[in-house]
């Protein structure tokens, strides 16, 4: 025992009687579900198949030819497929700013006002055409994971400028700019994003004129935009109660104006504050996205059930879902890594 | 000061609630006063696209290929229609539509048609003023079951237990059958289908039920197909068609008569392959008249006298469509009610003259 006690992990798991008891049954759990679980996703699985009766008579694992199969269909969905570069450029365009944002020793002011406008223009003429010779592509042909990024940043570059503005209204010492934050973000925050994206479907051509119709994926992007505006105003509503009194009251005193003081000031000590909320206000949207399967745009998730409904690759519903949760995974773990580098960059102010 | 801010806000609330008010009884009384837009066909050709309003996604009805491309007898309905009216099959926006908004997109405008796999009822037809101009397939609920339990009818299901997806109708069905039938069935309710049929596999109920088109399509994905059969009777009525706006006569007659023409060629053995050929060597009149070599049919319905011709050769007629979705190669679903009347089916086709 004496000897196990040394190493520091065995030492965790094995140091108590009731220690080795419960990982020894953990140990246990896993060699019971694990293999069954390898097998199905490696040692069994068939990768090269034509459809579902193919992939079953090759092997009893998962049958990956199906994400094979639609491997382009999950990425972009219905985009032409000569066009696809457009996409892909689009797609790199908006890394390579986002990661000069977070990793640009100068100028980062420049690299951040890129990342609101350059990115979100260039990104939109890129995608959707009609200028400059690129052929018009319709929202409804944009899908798979291209639809998820497109929704995922059109709301947080849209949310974070309404969230501040929210955020300041709600502290605002006018009572009906207060009222109407306040009533925003109550409002927004007390419906479930799947009501409203709904209601937008069903409501909104009701109360329009005959013959006039919003674009499916505009309204989704409306809804999503204003209902993380809502979250948004709040995580950053807690960065600002975070920034000392004092800090104001300096600037005050130094003459500024009650604006400078606010904007050059208080808000990018309070943004500081918020980075982890926003970033899990970021994961949770890229995750919400999914939601707009329902209401018929062809997202990732929207693609992957869609085409289990294929007659030659029928009932591929495990295969599917688990490509779809690795895919988000990964997507979210990148959001994250982002937002921890992020936070490490932009707080060194406070540990100096 | 105080008492002028309060006042001013609670009549800016007011206001506002009485706005959000008029906006919504605006919108409801809009709804349902809205003249019916202009003719459908004229919109159509003006626009040169056919704005058709599918399914998200079922076997052989609606479904995309692993390029993309949707596939289903319900999009070929829509490529024939396309062809009648523009001649050309390509010319489609598909709307994939979910089940709570297809009414409503249609209502809208934003789509000319809707084929989308939905039951033709009194309700739809009424309340939501729509016009459902004909059935493309005759479906009901049905019971997927264990072979070894010994059953050849439903109504033989007593105290079984059955597995289905969550939706007032399936269940309702069940409800009402074994209360007319006495038998007692016990129900299991899934949120997905193949959730539902992952729980039967793994011995948890007894059968699964659904409506006819989808269980062919689900028997196909279990591990041992054979140990599970269709049982031969319905409980249900389903009759799965075409819906247009109410208003447009016109219109109406188009989608009607599109229909009647591709049961029409199947009964007279126009085929995709020899509809050309037909339409030389042809001496059957109903054959001339459908194909448009006599007569001004097209002409009537306000277009190209040949338009039936050009629908026939984009997908075939009827049986064609119903073979290559439905057929032993494909989802193996028996014809039954959907066959034509003079082969015990149910599709029994206005005559052409």
């Amino acid at each position: 025992m004496q000897a196990i006690g040394r190493v520091p992990v065995l030492g965790a798991l094995f140091g108590t009687r009731l220690n080795a008891v419960i990982s020894l049954a953990m140990l246990a759990l896993m060699a019971w579900l694990l293999p069954p679980l390898f097998r199905w996703a490696f040692a069994d699985a068939v990768w090269e198949a034509a459809n579902r009766a193919a992939c079953q008579a090759a092997g009893t694992g998962a049958c990956w030819a199906f994400i094979r199969a639609r491997f382009a269909l999950f990425f972009y969905g219905l985009y032409p497929e000569p066009e696809r570069w457009r996409a892909d450029v689009g797609l790199l365009l908006l890394a390579v700013i986002g990661a000069g944002a977070l990793l640009a020793r100068r100028h980062k002011g420049w690299w951040l006002l890129a990342l609101i406008t350059v990115a979100p223009v260039g990104g939109g003429i890129l995608l959707a055409g009609g200028v400059f010779g690129l052929k018009p592509i319709p929202t409804p042909q944009w899908g798979g994971l291209l639809l998820n990024v497109v929704i995922s940043f059109v709301a947080l570059a849209g949310a974070m400028p309404l969230g501040v503005a929210l955020a300041f209204g709600r502290r605002s010492q006018f009572p009906v700019v207060r009222m109407l934050s306040i009533a925003m973000i109550e409002f927004w925050r007390g419906v479930p994003l799947l009501t409203v994206l709904f209601m937008g479907l069903v409501l909104l051509p009701l109360f329009l004129p005959g013959g006039v119709t919003v674009d499916n994926l505009v309204r989704a992007l409306i809804v999503m935009t204003l209902f993380t505006a809502a979250y948004m105003a709040e995580t950053i509503r807690g960065g600002l109660q975070g920034v000392a009194k004092g800090q104001s009251e300096a600037a005050e005193a130094l003459g500024m104006h009650p604006m400078q003081v606010q904007v050059l000031v208080v808000l990018p000590q309070a943004l500081r504050l918020s980075i982890p909320g926003i970033i899990n206000i970021a994961v949770d949207l890229f995750k919400d996205t999914t939601l707009v399967s329902i209401v018929g745009l062809f997202d990732l998730m929207g693609v992957v059930t869609q085409s289990m409904k294929d007659p030659a690759w029928l009932g591929l519903a495990a295969e599917g879902y688990t490509f779809a949760a690795v895919v988000f995974f990964l997507a979210c773990l990148v959001i994250s890594m982002g937002g921890s580098l992020l936070e490490r960059r932009y707080g060194q102010a406070s540990r100096r | 000061m105080r008492r002028w801010t309060e006042m001013l806000c609670r009549g800016a609330t007011r206001l506002l609630a009485g706005g959000a008010a008029a906006l919504i009884v605006g919108g409801i009384a809009h709804a349902q006063l809205a003249p019916p837009p202009g003719p459908t066909a004229e919109a159509i050709k003006k626009r040169g696209m056919l704005n058709c309003g599918i399914d998200t996604g079922v076997p052989g009805f609606a479904a995309q290929d692993a390029s993309g491309k949707w596939k289903g007898i319900d999009i070929d309905y829509c490529r024939a229609l396309a062809a009648a009216v523009l001649g050309d099959p390509e010319k489609i926006k598909y709307v994939p539509t979910t089940a709570a908004a297809r009414f409503t997109v249609l209502q809208s405008g934003e789509i000319d048609v809707l084929i989308r796999d939905s039951t033709l009822t009194f309700t739809r037809s009424t309340v939501l003023g729509l016009d459902q101009v004909a059935v493309n397939f005759y479906a009901g609920q049905g019971f997927l079951v264990k072979k070894s339990l010994g059953v050849s009818k439903a109504a033989d299901l007593q105290g079984a237990t059955i597995c289905t997806v969550t939706g007032a109708t399936l269940e309702l069905n069940i409800a009402d059958f074994a209360r007319s039938t006495g038998a007692k069935i016990d129900t299991l309710l899934f949120d997905k289908a193949e959730e539902a049929i992952a729980a039967m596999e793994a011995g948890r109920c007894d059968g699964y039920t659904d409506d006819s088109g989808s269980l062919a399509g689900m028997r196909s994905t279990l591990k041992v197909p054979g140990d599970w059969m269709v049982l031969p009777d319905l409980i249900s009525k389903e009759p799965l068609g075409i819906h247009i706006r109410s208003g447009d006569a016109r219109w109406n007659k188009i989608v009607f008569w599109l229909d009647t023409a591709l049961k029409s060629a199947e009964e007279f053995g126009v085929t995709q392959a020899n509809a050309d050929q037909l339409k030389t060597t042809s001496k059957d009149p109903f054959v001339l008249r459908l194909l448009g070599v006599e007569g001004d049919f097209g002409k009537a319905l306000g277009l190209d006298n040949d338009w039936a011709l050009k629908a026939i050769k984009v997908s075939g007629n009827y049986g064609e469509m119903y073979d290559r979705y439905f057929g032993p190669k494909a989802l193996d679903l028996p014809r039954g009610l959907n066959n034509l009347y003079n082969k015990g089916g149910m599709h029994y086709t206005l005559p052409l003259r």
